[in-house]
């Protein structure tokens, strides 16, 4: 094992669990619904992230025919959150036709907040702590919090503290102009001042990903998205919203040649060697999703399908800050680590589902698990660690055609490789497993196994 | 949706210029409300038959006050006017004349309710002509009615009883006010198939039933009045209207199912989810449709053909998977929706017509497979609806639309659902093959 890398070796205990040595109980998805996604300031810009969290729910109570039923637990969260939304999740429960027995929590993990609130509600089923369960996420980049400055936050603060009149007028003569702007959130990493995309454009530069090859990721993420909708995959996976029945950002039309001609936007100042661009990222995006879990009981004791388990799962970090490793890169160790701990390899994968941050990050950490040296000294491996088969990959389209509303995100790949699965074991007869690798904010990372029922 | 004009008439200066210029006046029509009583006042069996005496007994079973002769100047809800025996056209003035004279005793809201027997070629020519004469006599009696009050029949096959359950059945729709809006029409009554309700006021408890094109409009009525009738109930429509199907679905407790009925696989789709969550399926209901109106001149291939497709193929095909599966065994019950459109023809509506007749023409040859199950199959022909659809014809197209029927306005989607709901019911079993229209008695057609 390297000692620079990250060891894909877990504890003892952990691999037993896992396998399923204890008595867990298996957690199973039943299905899902989300809102159609639509690109930042379009069809919600007028909705706030509780609207469309509680609409993403009523069309799964209305799916299922949960009303007025008591859920185990609802967790949910978002990413930009206004300060109003301290119980974003519960509060969405309590306006919908759920029984307002159902309790709810609220969770954040950047982009790998939709992802984590499945995996931590289906660690409580798997315990036996609830029973069924809703995970959920929802964003709006169009309804934003928008803060005011450090500067008036203080004085408001400190004018709320004051007792007296000379007091008060004392503490407002600090104002300035400059401190009646109001802040828009950032997108950039607190502690590197880069955005997002100015971080990936360092990594897809490291790895030597072509332009070709991100618009062509990017072109059959459009193209996989608008033929799972033509074949009606979506039916049962979405409800409209606000005159939106599909997911506003899809081009259908879109080909390699139009992509072709877009300008870069992140890593300008790399010159030629700039490959980022609107096509190949993700757009800011508005929208919610929600995911219903269950254990095997409580789904046949209320005649519901079990489409696939949620075999295990892992989150990793990397060090971006010191630039040790990409931003966006935590999954690259977070799935060796889980597939070794479950004793598999890319090859028992039969659909994998990477999160299109932006092209570049899909193909980044490809091209890292392909890399000799990269197994060998930073995943403590012999080699490389393997291959991912392309026609296995994001197969129902991703991110950059249906958009990333950041907390949503995990929502939407779950149910639908939960369904892409369930149809794969039926046809196959043997059971299908599913790669789920999320990237978040802050250098992290969650990755989960499905498998299908 | 509101009709300005039945509001206005109804109250202080708009009534009485109204009547001075001898305008329509349309009656706040009596509608159905559970646990409200069948009719109020007395009602009245006339005609000296076997038949009359088992029906005045079974109604006085139900707590209603039953007589079988008139009392001067009392106000009748209900006179039953029994005609199963007559045997050639001078028999049908002595039951006839003596109702009449009761007539002016009718209260508003009331019904008359005919019971005869079918014009056949097996029967004698007089007694086909007394009996064919019935459908004369009340189709006039019911447009001479005021008051919301509706004429009615229940035609019963040879060796059918007036106390058979679907005999029973009908005549508790036309008396109650969930045939508000069925006005000069007849049920035939084929068969003694046919299971009383248990309980009056939830007569589908138990049911699982599929609304189509329930996101909006007279489906949404239909899943709404199914569902206070006791059914559970899976809403489909067209996944662009799955919003406000996840809204209906999540009011009445059922589950949504976004769907196009016009894919090949519907009919499966539609089975695998009510077996899945129930185990099988008792109550089609064919809701959904569309209308692409042009004058044949201009009609293009897809006008025509979305028409057909979705009206009609997609029934056909539906009730075939239905037909095919063991989960839609257990007197099995399809009701479809079919339009005055179709039977009386509209300028405009070529194809919409030929999909709507096509629907019956489909109902009465499906009927002999539904029946082998234990089942039926029934269509229902509304006239005008106020609906989001309506609303949007021509101001003075509309009136004329709304006006042009006995009962002087339109009706409401949940009156065309009350009367799917009596047919998908098992008491009405033994009604298999028919077209009820819910028309307040429209000019236009039969």
């Amino acid at each position: 094992m390297s000692t620079d890398g990250q060891s894909t070796a877990g504890p003892e205990e952990a691999r037993s669990l896992a396998a399923g040595t204890t008595d867990l109980r298996r957690a199973v998805i039943v299905g899902g619904n989300r809102i159609p996604f639509a690109r930042a300031g379009s069809a919600y810009a007028k909705s706030s992230n509780l609207d469309m969290l509680t609409a993403a729910l009523d069309g799964l109570i209305a799916r299922f025919g949960l009303q007025d039923e008591r859920i185990g637990e609802v967790a949910a969260g978002a990413v930009l959150k206004h300060s109003r939304d301290f119980n974003l999740t519960r509060e969405a429960v309590l306006g919908s036709a759920l029984s307002a027995e159902t309790p709810a929590y609220d969770l954040q993990q950047a982009c790998a907040t939709g992802l984590e609130t499945v995996v931590g509600l289906a660690n409580k089923i798997k315990l036996g702590q609830i029973d069924s369960a809703v995970a959920g996420g929802v964003d709006s980049a169009s309804d934003a919090p928008v803060v005011v400055s450090e500067g008036l936050r203080d004085v408001i603060l400190d004018l709320s503290r004051a007792k007296t009149l000379p007091q008060r007028l004392q503490i407002l003569s600090r104002l300035r102009p400059k401190d009646l702007a109001p802040l828009a959130p950032g997108t950039a990493e607190p502690r590197t001042g880069l955005s997002m995309g100015e971080h990936q454009a360092l990594t897809t530069a490291q790895w030597k990903i072509s332009r070709e090859a991100q618009d062509e990721l990017a072109y059959n993420s459009h193209r996989n998205l608008a033929a799972a909708y033509e074949s009606g995959f979506f039916d049962d996976l979405l409800t409209p919203y606000r005159g939106l029945a599909r997911d506003g950002n899809l081009r259908a039309d879109t080909s390699l040649e139009k992509l072709a001609t877009l300008k870069p936007v992140f890593g300008k100042n790399l010159g030629a060697d700039a490959t980022m661009t609107a096509g190949n990222s993700t757009p800011l995006t508005d929208g919610a999703s929600t995911v219903l879990l269950a254990s095997e009981t409580w789904a046949d004791a209320h005649d519901l399908p079990k489409l696939a388990a949620v075999v295990d799962a892992e989150a990793a970090a990397v060090d971006f800050v010191h630039g040790k490793d990409g931003l966006l890169m935590a999954p690259v160790f977070a799935v060796p680590r889980l597939l070794v701990r479950q004793g598999l390899t890319l090859a028992d994968i039969d659909f994998f589902e990477i999160h299109e941050a932006f092209a570049a990050t899909v193909l980044s950490t490809l091209a890292a698990w392909e890399d000799e040296e990269f197994g060998r000294t930073r995943l403590g491996l012999e080699g490389a660690f393997g291959s991912v088969d392309r026609s296995r990959l994001n197969v129902n389209g991703s991110s950059l055609a249906a958009g990333h509303p950041f907390a949503a995100t995990g929502g939407r790949i779950v149910a639908s490789l939960a369904k892409q699965l369930h149809a794969k074991g039926r046809t196959d007869g043997r059971p299908a497993r599913g790669l789920v690798s999320v990237c978040a904010a802050g250098g992290q990372g969650v990755v989960a196994i499905l498998e299908s029922l | 949706m509101t009709d300005k004009y039945a509001q206005l008439v109804h109250h202080g200066v708009g009534r009485n210029v109204a009547k001075r210029l001898g305008l329509p006046q349309p009656a706040v029509l009596r509608r159905y409300q559970p646990g409200q009583p069948l009719i109020t006042g007395p009602v009245l069996v006339q005609g000296n038959t076997a038949e009359a005496d088992n029906l005045a007994a079974e109604l006085l079973s139900w707590d209603l006050d039953v007589r079988r002769h008139a009392v001067p100047r009392e106000k009748l809800g209900a006179i039953i006017l029994a005609l199963d025996e007559v045997a050639g056209p001078g028999d049908l003035e002595k039951p006839i004349l003596t109702a009449a004279a009761s007539l002016r005793d009718l209260a508003p809201g009331g019904r008359v309710v005919t019971v005869s027997r079918p014009a056949s070629e097996a029967d004698s020519p007089a007694a086909a002509a007394a009996r064919q004469g019935i459908d004369g006599f009340l189709r006039s009696l019911a447009k001479e009615l005021r008051g919301g009050a509706t004429g009615n029949g229940i035609v019963l096959r040879e060796g059918v009883q007036a106390t058979s359950a679907s005999s029973l059945a009908a005549l508790r729709f036309f008396l109650s006010g969930r045939s508000a809006y069925v006005d000069g029409q007849f049920i035939n009554v084929s068969s003694t198939s046919g299971e009383p309700a248990r309980d009056v006021d939830q007569p589908l408890a138990g049911k699982i039933a599929v609304v189509t094109g329930a996101a909006r409009g007279i489906g949404a009525a239909i899943a709404r009045t199914l569902h206070r009738d006791g059914a559970t109930l899976i809403l489909v429509d067209v996944p662009a209207a799955g919003d406000q199907l996840a809204a209906v679905a999540n009011e009445v407790r059922g589950t949504a199912l976004q769907l196009d009925i016009s894919r090949d696989d519907a009919g499966q789709r539609i089975i695998g989810h009510a077996a899945q969550r129930h185990g099988r399926l008792d109550i089609m209901v064919h809701n959904a449709g569309i209308t692409r109106d042009k004058l044949l001149a201009n009609m293009d291939h897809s006008k025509w053909s979305s028409v057909i497709s979705i009206n009609i193929t997609a029934q056909l095909r539906i009730n075939e998977a239905l037909l095919a599966s063991e989960h839609f065994r257990e007197s099995p019950r399809i009701v479809s929706v079919a339009s005055t459109s179709g039977i009386a023809g509209n300028r405009g509506q070529t194809n919409y017509a030929a999909s709507k007749a096509g629907v019956m023409g489909m109902v009465t040859a499906s009927a002999p497979l539904l029946a082998s199950h234990g089942g039926s199959i029934n269509a229902v022909a509304p006239g005008f609806i106020e609906t989001e659809m309506t609303a949007r014809i021509p101001f003075a197209v509309r009136e004329i639309g709304r006006r042009l029927n006995s009962l002087q306005q339109g009706g409401t989607p949940t009156d065309v659902a009350e009367t799917i709901a009596f047919l998908a019911s098992d008491a009405a079993a033994g009604i298999n093959g028919q077209v009820l229209r819910v028309c307040g008695q429209n000019m236009v057609g039969a």
